[in-house]
């Protein structure tokens, strides 16, 4: 098990060299000249060209390409072109609050859709179902900045209950957190649903009934267990879309997290912020993708064999 | 043998009547009432974008700034905007840029992502090695992400956003297609025209295609109404269709400054966005349901 | 044949599935019985009704598509469909239990097997967990297990091996009933007669009767007292293996016994039954085999044969069906295995 990890993180290297490449490259090719921006409007043609020779950005793509990696692997992601402060920096103040954020909404989503989809399986054609999976497939179909707003709207602007925007509390972030979370839910639920259906027709739940096991047991013992193994890939590849949904939300919520950083600062092509936020965002799915399937093997057995 | 028997067989055996393969698809879709409420908005928003000069009532870009942020009236079914546009005009519009954005983004995946797919699943080694590494790559940055990174790198535009989703959207098709031909080559009859000396090419198109042309088919169904919601969100933090182009996700954008006084400027863009991701949503799981019935439960 | 205790009585079975072509007529107005320490053999084909009646004598069809039309079954004189589903978890496992078909897919692969011989166990009895354990691990050495992969996955064993571990499961409470669906389908032929051999040992063992699912008439000649034969829900022909093997009288049954290769026989021929068994939910009238039988008259298509009992205890839904005695006729042929 201990070696597979290990084998698993090691296949992480790759992949991430892999995403450094494209995002050096994307922001290569991206039009403005950094050392414009930073020296903003009105710098002399000279004092532009000295910035350039000072930063390397007449050296060929390569030695740039390079330059990027060899910093990076020293802990440097450059700096901001804005406030001049390391990026490092600017990702240990965001990166904590879009990671409060992403796993609250996550929990969230888990907890609902586990709920809904169990039961509705359980009680596959009744109003609870049919209910239950109507909500679901418009919850998935919602736009989570409209939800957002309409949240906002109802609870902020006309009920006054709770915070429009900022992050300074727990009630703060009660918003945000159901915003990303529904259409994970409803996508959870739905998934938790057909998984639960598929097992529930097994020979061993019949035989579990056979023993004359109580029925909520065979549901919890016997078939969640098993119904679990997609839902758990589904749960993980959500928390991938809460990072990217947080693109979104953070900027309707105003939270001061890595998505709204990367919003604003794709704005003022501040592209080292830009390169530090994706790259971030990539490193913890890769990590959260090799969670999941350390948890399979906790579900599965016959994974956990296979794991050597 | 026996030829009496054979003919008593013939006899007893249940007709069935005989219908094509399309008709029966159609048949079981068509019974499936979600998919038809699906189908039915998907092609009124198909009318909107293809017929929008002749059902919208006002111009979508004229302002007329007497009538500003008016509540939904006999004039104005859906109201108006900041600059005194009809909304509801702006919605009919935007679902030609938004079906374009589909149907285009969607094109660019679907035909990418099947090409890269046959190319792993069929010759597999080192080249499906270093496709699907990369495919692991780009599905290692979120979508949204993604096409942020590339709309920022290539400029805002309907062109460049139809062309960074279709690029976010090409790893889902590639893998679905190249595990459908990994355990189609193994199948008998593609051995069997291998064995006959059939090309490559022809056994792709013939043989391998056909057959996993339903995951196909259901994917790009769900994929068109996730590239509309991708395009919105891009356009909602104005990197993709700038105003005063009638987009679904810029109207949202600008009706969120009048959030309190105007709550109505960001509800019915909103709504629009949903009815056409709900739509394909719909459709796509009948389409599941009526290709692979033994998928349903 | 003496007058033996009745330990389950089917009458008038009737069991219908809603579905969205229709209404299926999966059982219709089937009797049975079994008597104590003997053994039944249900047989027939695929989609004749077997599975759906022994998994309503367990009360665990899915009930919204399946509906209990009308019938009684009764277990020790008590009507089993008269039972809450709480009373008829305290007969589940413990008075009645069940094998299913395939080994491979009647285990839980993510529960030890150990736990899972366990729970019925647990649920029936008094006893702690460890104790629960311990009962698990005898009941694997019954089976010729050590005790020791008791904390072994199902993964982890054969096919065989894991039939042995869902007989051990089913007969871990020592039930009064056993209902094996197809136990031996799944398996290699050796393994077969491995496991059908335990199974006949256990039975005389534990002194459990048993309702055998089968359409292997080479298992039925091994191990069943009593043979029914069904045809598209209904038993068509009900007598002891004798009777049915050797004074077969309904078509269907005649049919079957020519399916099968004879060694002994220098014609090689078999003589399959043509045609296909008619679709549930469209049954022809009269009577359901008239459309496959070589023998019908106008007669089958319009009306619907009445049970006759040929001799004591043999009954034969056939309107061709003879009354013989018994005693005459004692032709001696071969048991066709």
């Amino acid at each position: 098990m201990i070696k597979y990890i290990l084998r698993r993180i090691l296949m992480m290297i790759p992949v991430m060299l892999g995403v450094t490449i494209i995002v050096f490259t994307m922001m290569y090719i991206t039009p403005g000249d950094p050392a414009e921006i930073i020296l903003e409007d009105g710098a002399t043609p000279e004092a532009v060209a000295e910035l350039r020779e000072e930063m390397g950005l007449d050296d060929p793509y390569l030695v740039r390409y390079f330059r990027f990696v060899s910093d990076l692997l020293h802990g440097d992601l450059g700096t901001c072109y804005a406030i001049g402060q390391p990026v490092f920096d600017r990702l240990v103040q965001t990166f904590p609050n879009t990671m409060k954020l992403a796993a609250l909404a996550v929990l969230v989503s888990t907890t609902l859709g586990l709920l809904m989809g169990i039961i509705s399986a359980a009680k596959q054609y009744s109003v609870f179902d049919n209910v239950a999976m109507a909500l679901a497939m418009m919850g998935n179909a919602m736009p989570n900045f409209w939800q957002g707003l309409l949240l906002m709207l109802l609870f902020s602007l006309w009920l006054g209950w709770l915070p429009a925007s900022g992050f300074s509390s727990f009630k703060h972030m009660i918003l945000p957190a159901v915003t990303m979370g529904t259409s994970s839910a409803a996508i959870i639920a739905r998934m938790t649903r057909s998984s639960m259906l598929e097992v529930i027709r097994a020979d061993y739940i019949s035989t579990a009934r056979a023993k004359g096991q109580v029925e909520y047991r065979v549901i919890l013992r016997h078939a969640l267990k098993n119904a679990l193994i997609p839902v758990v890939t589904i749960i993980g590849i959500q928390f991938g879309r809460q990072l990217g949904g947080a693109v979104l939300t953070e900027s309707i919520f105003a939270i001061p997290g890595v998505g709204k950083m990367m919003v604003d600062a794709i704005k003022a092509r501040n592209f080292p912020v830009v390169q530090g936020g994706v790259l971030m965002i990539a490193l913890s799915l890769s990590i959260v993708n090799l969670l999941v399937d350390i948890l399979y093997a906790y579900i599965d057995p016959r994974i956990k064999s296979q794991y050597k | 043998m026996n030829n009496t028997t054979n003919t008593a067989t013939s006899q007893t055996l249940p007709v069935y009547k005989k219908r094509g393969q399309g008709a029966e698809i159609w048949r079981r879709f068509r019974q499936n009432k979600n998919a038809m409420v699906g189908m039915c908005i998907f092609l009124v928003l198909v009318s909107f974008a293809l017929f929008a000069e002749f059902i919208a009532p006002y111009d979508p870009i004229e302002q007329d700034l007497l009538n500003i942020m008016q509540t939904p009236s006999r004039q104005h079914i859906l109201g108006t905007d900041e600059l005194g546009r009809d909304i509801f005009s702006r919605i009919v519009y935007g679902s030609r840029i938004s079906m374009t954005v589909g149907l285009i983004a969607v094109g660019i995946a679907f035909v990418a992502g099947s090409a890269l797919g046959v190319i792993c699943g069929y010759y597999g080694g080192i080249l499906d090695n270093v496709i699907m590494r990369f495919v692991d790559i780009l599905m290692s940055i979120p979508a949204i992400l993604l096409n942020i990174s590339i709309v920022a790198a290539l400029g805002t535009g309907l062109q460049n956003v139809m062309i960074a989703i279709g690029i976010s959207n090409v790893p889902r098709f590639c893998r679905i297609i190249r595990a459908s031909v990994m355990s189609l080559r193994e199948q008998e009859f593609v051995e069997a025209s291998r064995a006959a000396g059939a090309k490559d090419l022809y056994i792709v198109m013939r043989h391998i295609i056909p057959n996993c042309l339903a995951p196909l088919i259901i994917q790009a169904t769900v994929s068109i109404g996730s590239s509309i919601l991708q395009c919105a969100s891009l356009s909602f933090i104005g990197l993709g269709i700038v105003p005063p182009t009638p987009e679904w996700g810029a109207m949202l954008s600008t009706g969120r400054d009048f959030l309190r006084k105007a709550p109505h400027l960001t509800t019915f863009p909103g709504l629009a966005i949903m009815a056409a991701v709900y739509a394909m949503n719909l459709m796509g799981d009948g389409l599941r349901d009526a290709l692979d019935p033994k998928l349903k439960n | 044949m003496s007058q033996q205790e009745k330990l389950l009585e089917i009458k008038n079975l009737t069991v219908h599935y809603a579905t969205v072509d229709g209404t299926v007529r999966a059982v219709e107005n089937l009797n049975l019985s079994v008597d104590a320490g003997q053994t039944l053999g249900l047989v027939g084909e695929t989609g004749a009704g077997k599975t759906t009646t022994v998994k309503t004598i367990m009360r665990i069809l899915p009930v919204p598509p399946s509906i209990i039309k009308n019938g009684e079954i009764l277990y020790k004189g008590e009507d089993l469909l008269k039972k809450s589903q709480k009373e008829m978890r305290s007969i589940r496992g413990e008075k009645i239990s069940m094998i299913f078909q395939d080994p491979m897919t009647s285990l839980n692969p993510v529960l030890t097997v150990g736990d899972q011989i366990k729970e019925a166990i647990e649920l029936h009895t008094k006893v702690n967990k460890r104790k629960a354990f311990e009962l698990a691990g005898d009941m694997l050495e019954t089976v010729g297990i050590k005790r020791d992969r008791a904390n072994d996955y199902p993964h982890q064993f054969s096919g065989g091996m894991k039939q042995r571990v869902v007989i051990a499961m089913a007969l871990a409470c020592n039930p009064e009933l056993l209902i094996a669906d197809e136990p031996t389908t799944a398996l290699d032929v050796t393994i077969q007669a491995q496991v059908l051999e335990l199974m006949k040992r256990l039975k005389v063992q534990y002194n459990t009767s048993m309702i055998m699912i089968t359409h292997d008439l080479g298992i039925v000649a091994e191990i069943c007292d009593y043979v029914a034969i069904m045809y598209a829900g209904e038993v068509v022909e009900y007598g002891t293996r004798e009777d049915v093997f050797l004074r077969a009288q309904h078509p269907y049954t005649k049919g079957l016994f020519t399916c099968i290769p004879d060694m002994y026989s220098d014609d090689n021929r078999l003589i399959p039954i043509r045609g296909l068994m008619p679709d549930p939910s469209n049954l022809p009238s009269g009577c359901k085999f008239h459309t496959r039988c070589d023998y019908k008259c106008e007669r089958c298509e319009k009306e619907e044969p009445s049970v006759v009992e040929v001799s004591s205890g043999h009954y034969v839904k056939c309107f061709f069906a003879l009354p013989q005695n018994v005693a005459s006729s004692k032709v001696s042929v071969k048991m066709p295995v």
